[in-house]
């Protein structure tokens, strides 16, 4: 079970390595934007889904969760991805750690928060009606980094726009998948831990 | 709105003549200007109770920090989002930047001083600066240190500004372990037991603030601004019992 958000890119590394016997399932990518809700969402998905599969792996980060969708996964012995946001195991956790110690003014962008960007930045934050506020969520930030899985022209060219909306420095890092191929590998290849 | 219901009505009145209103209808306006996020009429309205011989204290306490009250309140329940609070905020802070002047000139006594700011590798300060205003709509002197502060920072403002409480803001899973590391440097140099030491943030829980050895863990502004209040006094009557 994984964060919507992550849909293209599981989906896209599971058809590349031939590993359709995994069965995924996404709860709505918007809970992006109220983590408090996170934790009881996957908790309700966990406790139904107990019983039916030998391992359950979960595509979150704490995703600002503070530790408490960790402590639901302990219950139900489930795995998440390392690290605190997609933006860490997209990167890798060490490149992710260089790259925002050298500038932690830094706004990510993937490729879902770019498709998504007017939605659940934009408009998430009220900045179509209110956009006298940008600064007040923004004016600490110094640039934007594109994160990219799968980038095309029109997705670099809309994550510079995003920056350019934001008032922000733009730079393109593309990282792929980063840690996610590798674990998917490691589930979908050892056959008895997936039922 | 949830736990008051001023009459929003009014709100749509674009002529409303703020002077025309009595006191206590002004007041109540002022409550709905804040809640629909208009600078512009908190001024005024700010100017107007100034001017019929309200003391700056008064009306910050009836009319700005009520209102924001209101507005917390209805946060908290989630009947308003970030983008109105932040609106709200702003207005309060307009008024703010008429009463601040006239409040440190006619000697509003203060209740205590605060030293605030984000940790380390922590550059939102949406919370903080509710928190600052808040507190200092409460009669706190507020020393806000800004975002990213690290251990020396903390440090150095203490010992300048000898604050009576300290408070951390973090938005991050990432960076809230932080402020163990500053809480332990206190502890390090037997300085723990001078502050009030108040932690916020949205990852943050009341576990969380046990755990690091926080005084207490405000889950908002208007939760900061009581509980900072009620800490500073409980210390004062022990103090004041320890003396005798």
């Amino acid at each position: 079970m994984a964060c919507g958000a992550l849909a293209r890119e599981l989906k896209a590394v599971i058809d590349a390595n031939a590993l359709g016997h995994l069965e995924l399932q996404y709860l709505p990518a918007g809970l992006h934007n109220t983590p408090a809700l996170i934790p009881g969402a996957v908790d309700e998905w966990l406790a139904a889904a107990q019983g039916r599969y030998a391992e359950m792996y979960v595509g979150y980060g704490d995703c600002g969760t503070g530790g408490r969708l960790d402590a639901v996964l302990e219950r139900y012995g489930a795995h998440r991805l390392p690290g605190a946001h997609c933006y860490e195991f997209f990167t890798g956790l060490d490149a992710f750690a260089q790259l925002h110690d050298a500038e932690p003014t830094t706004f990510y962008l993937t490729d879902f928060l770019v498709r998504q960007f007017d939605r659940l930045v934009w408009r998430g934050l009220g900045l179509d009606r209110w956009p006298q506020l940008r600064d007040d969520y923004f004016g600490n930030y110094t640039r934007v980094v594109y994160l990219s899985q799968f980038p095309t022209g029109r997705l670099v060219a809309e994550a510079q726009q995003a920056a350019d909306r934001l008032g922000l420095r733009f730079e393109h890092r593309p990282v792929g998948t980063g840690v996610v191929e590798p674990l998917l590998l490691s589930i979908g290849r050892t056959p008895d831990r997936v039922h | 709105m949830g736990e008051q219901e001023p009459d929003l009505s009014a709100s749509a009145e674009d002529d409303l003549d703020l002077a025309g209103l009595m006191d206590d209808e002004l007041v109540e306006q002022m409550h709905v200007d804040l809640y629909d996020g208009l600078a512009d009429e908190i001024v005024e309205g700010t100017r107007i109770l100034l001017d019929r011989g309200w003391s700056p204290q008064q009306v910050l306490n009836e009319a700005l920090v009520e209102g924001m009250r209101i507005v917390g309140v209805d946060f908290r329940d989630g009947i308003l989002f970030v983008p109105e609070v932040l609106l709200a905020a702003n207005a309060m802070k307009a008024g703010m930047v008429v009463l601040r002047p006239l409040l440190i000139e006619t000697g509003a006594e203060r209740i205590g001083k605060v030293v605030i700011g984000t940790v380390k590798g922590d550059i939102h300060d949406i919370g903080k600066n509710l928190v600052g205003m808040m507190l200092e709509g409460a009669g706190f002197e507020v020393i806000d240190i800004g975002i990213n502060n690290d251990v020396q920072a903390y440090l150095d403002a203490l010992d300048e500004h000898q604050p009576d409480i300290l408070g951390m803001s973090a938005l991050l899973t990432t960076t809230m372990p932080y402020m163990k590391v500053v809480i332990d440097e206190l502890n390090e140099r037997q300085l723990r037991d001078r502050y009030i030491v108040l932690v916020g943030g949205a990852p943050l829980n009341e576990e969380f603030g046990q755990a690091i050895g926080a005084d207490a863990y405000c889950r908002d502004a208007a939760v900061t601004a009581e509980t900072a209040q009620h800490l500073i006094r409980a210390r004062r009557d022990l103090a004041t019992v320890a003396v005798g």
